[in-house]
């Protein structure tokens, strides 16, 4: 009976700690909106934030984040880290747009075939040659920087008609003058949605989460560890070539020197706010995408109250630190030992 | 792990007294009442008192008013099933945790709070944890001295610990240097650091939490006249452990503990295998063992291998296995038992050799391959090598199945998997509130049976296991060789390596003994009887002279 009671116990609050994992910080962004509303009413006399048209642009601006994000949840899951999603952006977003300024309709998928095959690279070296991820995407953070530079001639590429402008700038008219949604942040839910699918529905997903938790363990019990990792590598890179073409889309222009700098810190520190663990095995997308609007939200709402950019920076990243402790602190109430 | 090579003593007959479990015959069987209050002891001396130890966790009750006294000079044994709370109630011992409010902690009369690992220490206790807690990257002295540095003025002393680290190496026996890294280090050894640990702290009280689950029965003999000698100097040790023939040869007074309770305490003289059992299930194991399959005798055999090689720790290893058949594998430590396993199931890459899987020739370069073809492995390594602690009890079971469940090859048969979970927890009397439980947060026997109904839902033709019921309390351990019995009357071919040779004994049906790399003998079916003596003589070589044993 005692025994029966403690399991009950155990159970209880592994299940309470499971379900607030999944879904990371939502409290958080909650009371981080709120909070924000509630400033810019007393700052500025009108509540600014919490209006469909800001809530636009939040998604708009958090929605190359959530997809750079989505790639590193997967990597993150399975103990490794991609650190060359920045500049493998920023090559891509180059070959978008010198692609449509030769071959229009061809330029999206070159860039998704650029991440792809810069992905794949990591992967291989990671996944054949046993190399740590750090050091491989540390390496390629630096050399596909140069290619990004390479690609344009080390100049700014400008392409005033662009063809899939669109899906960076406009947006889809739900509720006509009320409410529309962004096309980027349709296409971040949509990469959100096929990474939910894939991590909790396929086999693969279940492979992901093995290697991730006990690559030994994934080995001996039959499955093929080189292959989750060359995949993983794989969709980062995917995923950052489709952040390339986001961001071209948005800016009609990229520079191979500029564009996409330190974007990998913000989609770690997105995938750490979702609560996925760094040592792998355990995460959740959905906590990676409220981790990303926990960014967005921060940044667009201290520009609202009018913060200045370095102060900005400084409260940035003590929120950051702040909400993981509280998220740490949590989560040790409820284990066990 | 190296000491069989090395150690001189591996020819001896001497040895052969490992855990013998026989000695029961002398003993009467006394009324297990007696409680610790009124049993005579050797040297007297109360050095540790403990009553009304409560300790709960969130809501739940751990244990329970629990008490526990021990004198000076005795091994005092505590046992229990898992979860019974023995490791709770060392861990407030050792300051780990804190104990509830109301209970009492003595020692040497003197009333005491224990509130954190170095007031511990202090009054004079050393706790030795199943995994060692030493830095392997540092030296063994400075992992003895670690955290008590000699200095001055904060210039660490080398010499002077060294100096010091030398006596204390030297009372307990050990072969090695103050200055060798621990990383280079047997884990006997390593342990042999620990008790260096705690006798340099100068502990009254040395807490020993299943210290030879990881040793050869020739590591664990030594260990125990270690301790015998520890204890002749007044040293109390509280020794936890499942293996029931150590505790019987070991302990001056066994505690039981049952769900948290203090169930009582016996003296040597009248803690019999039966009374401990008696008091840690709250009712009689009949038979521990069951052995109901007859093994029928295929032609073919469904595991045949032939002079299998890997170049370093097997060395040229024949033999078949057949369908139905149960197989021991002994041998000590380091022999190479689960290095051979790992060439059988394609973990590791043989150097020569054949192997045929009912009568075919078969080359797996992985383990994926030998599961194609019909064999599972169960590591001896739960967490390690074989569970995902983080993901739930359903998604362990179902990880080597789900592949082939999936619709379409890659989209997951969630109602299947659920199916299959309430199965397998229904068959296999899996202990757990649901299958989506993290497999972390289960006793170890659960565990156990969790990853056992991952290899068996694959359907196996042939299954290897390696120390299947290692750290499992003794009920799961019952069950677990009834799943392995019925398994082999379903035809199902088992290849069982194990370190406890009472367990070989109660399961095989033919047992083969490895020394150091090659297959030394088969005993049972037509050769020497399965006993502990003559499994003992071929894994230390003791039966390397030809006579011997012949006769039995």
């Amino acid at each position: 009976m005692n025994r029966a009671i403690e399991s009950n116990g155990v159970i209880k609050a592994a299940c309470a700690r499971l379900s607030l994992r999944g879904f990371g910080m939502l409290p958080i962004l909650v009371i981080l909106g709120v909070l924000m509303q509630v400033v810019t009413l007393y700052v500025t006399g009108e509540g600014s934030f919490l209006t469909s048209q800001n809530m636009g642009i939040v998604a708009q601006q958090a929605a190359i984040n959530v997809v750079l994000a989505a790639g590193m949840t997967f990597v993150i899951i399975t103990g490794g880290i991609d650190l060359s999603v920045g500049s493998i952006l920023s090559a891509a977003a180059m070959v978008a747009l010198i692609v449509s300024l030769h071959a229009g309709p061809m330029a999206i998928p070159a860039a998704l075939a650029a991440g792809l095959v810069l992905g794949l690279c990591n992967g291989a070296l990671i996944a054949f040659f046993g190399l740590p991820p750090f050091i491989v995407t540390l390496g390629s953070l630096t050399a596909v920087r140069g290619i990004a530079r390479l690609v344009g001639g080390d100049a700014t590429v400008f392409n005033a008609e662009l063809p899939f402008a669109f899906l960076g700038n406009g947006s889809l008219t739900i509720i006509p003058g009320v409410f529309s949604v962004p096309y980027l942040a349709i296409i971040a839910l949509a990469v959100v949605l096929v990474s939910w699918f894939i991590l909790k529905r396929t086999v693969l997903g279940i492979h992901i989460y093995a290697v991730g938790g006990n690559a030994d363990a994934a080995r001996l019990s039959g499955i093929r560890p080189w292959a989750v990792l060359l995949f993983v590598y794989a969709v980062s890179g995917l995923l950052a070539g489709l952040g390339g073409a986001m961001s071209a889309a948005r800016l009609y222009a990229a520079n191979g020197l500029q564009l996409g700098q330190s974007y990998e810190l913000d989609a770690i520190t997105a995938v750490i706010l979702g609560g996925t663990s760094f040592v792998g095995g355990v995460g959740s997308i959905w906590g990676t995408l409220v981790g990303a609007l926990i960014i967005a939200v921060l940044s667009n709402g201290l520009i609202l109250i009018g913060v200045s950019d370095i102060w900005q920076y400084i409260i940035k990243g003590l929120v950051i630190i702040g909400a993981v402790t509280l998220d740490r602190y949590r989560l040790r109430e409820n284990a066990r030992t | 792990m190296n000491l069989s090579k090395d150690s001189p003593l591996a020819c001896m007959p001497g040895l052969m007294h490992v855990q013998d479990s026989e000695r029961s015959t002398g003993v009467t069987d006394v009324d297990p009442r007696c409680r610790s209050g009124d049993t005579q002891t050797r040297s007297g001396r109360m050095v540790l008192e403990m009553s009304n130890i409560s300790k709960t966790f969130g809501s739940v009750k751990t244990l329970k008013d629990v008490e526990l006294t021990v004198y000076a000079g005795e091994v005092h044994a505590v046992m229990g099933e898992n979860g019974a709370g023995k490791s709770t109630l060392m861990k407030i011992l050792a300051g780990a945790y804190t104990a509830d409010p109301g209970g009492e902690i003595r020692i040497d009369g003197q009333l005491v709070s224990i509130d954190g690992p170095l007031s511990a220490r202090k009054h004079g206790i050393s706790i030795i944890y199943q995994e060692l807690a030493l830095a392997p990257n540092l030296t063994v002295a400075a992992n003895i001295y670690l955290g008590r540095e000699a200095s001055h003025g904060g210039v660490v002393l080398k010499k002077c610990m060294a100096d010091q680290c030398r006596d204390v190496l030297a009372r307990i026996g050990a072969d090695f240097y103050p200055d060798t890294t621990v990383a280079e280090l047997s884990l006997a050894q390593r342990q042999l650091v620990e008790i260096g640990r705690a006798l340099h702290a100068r502990s009254k009280i040395i807490i020993m939490d299943e210290p030879t689950t990881t040793l050869s029965s020739r590591e664990a003999d030594r260990l125990f006249d270690l301790m015998r000698q520890l204890r002749d100097d007044g040293v109390a040790i509280i020794y936890i452990s499942h293996r029931m023939a150590e505790v019987y040869e070991l302990a001056d007074h066994v505690s039981v503990l049952r769900d948290g309770q203090y169930v009582g305490t016996l003296a040597r003289k009248d803690a019999t295998p039966a009374a401990i059992v008696r008091m840690m299930v709250g009712r009689d194991l009949s038979s521990l063992y069951k052995k109901e399959h007859k093994p029928a005798r295929d032609p073919v055999p469904a595991l045949e291998v032939r002079y299998i090689s890997d170049g370093i720790r097997v060395r040229g290893c024949s033999f078949a296995l057949h369908g139905g058949e149960v197989l021991g594998l002994a041998g000590l430590m380091g022999a190479g038992r689960t290095e051979l396993a790992y060439l059988i199931c394609g973990a590791r890459t043989r150097s020569s050799g054949e192997m045929l899987v009912a009568g075919r020739r078969v080359d797996f370069r992985t383990p994926r391959q030998s599961q194609d073809a019909g064999i599972a492995y169960l590591t001896e390594d739960r967490k390690g090598l074989g569970l995902f602690l983080d993901m739930t009890v359903s998604e362990n079971i179902n990880l080597g199945i789900c592949g082939r469940d999936a619709y379409g090859g890659w989209i997951l048969n969630r109602k299947r998997a659920r199916q299959r979970a309430a199965q397998a927890i229904d068959s296999l009397l899996i202990r757990v509130k649901s299958a989506r439980t993290p497999v972390g947060t289960l006793s170890g026997g659960n565990q156990q049976k969790v990853l056992l109904s991952r290899l068996l839902e694959t359907r196996p033709k042939i299954l290897i296991l390696d120390e299947p019921t290692r750290g499992v309390d003794i009920g799961a351990k019952s069950e677990i060789y009834r799943i392995v019995d019925d398994l082999a009357k379903a035809g199902v071919a088992v290849l069982v390596i194990s370190s406890e040779l009472t367990e070989v004994i109660g399961m095989a049906d033919r047992v083969i003994v490895m020394r150091e790399g090659e297959i030394a003998g088969s005993l049972g079916r037509g050769n020497r009887a399965i006993t502990e003596e003559n499994i003992i003589a071929l894994a230390t070589g003791a039966g390397c002279m030809p006579q011997q044993g012949r006769s039995n």
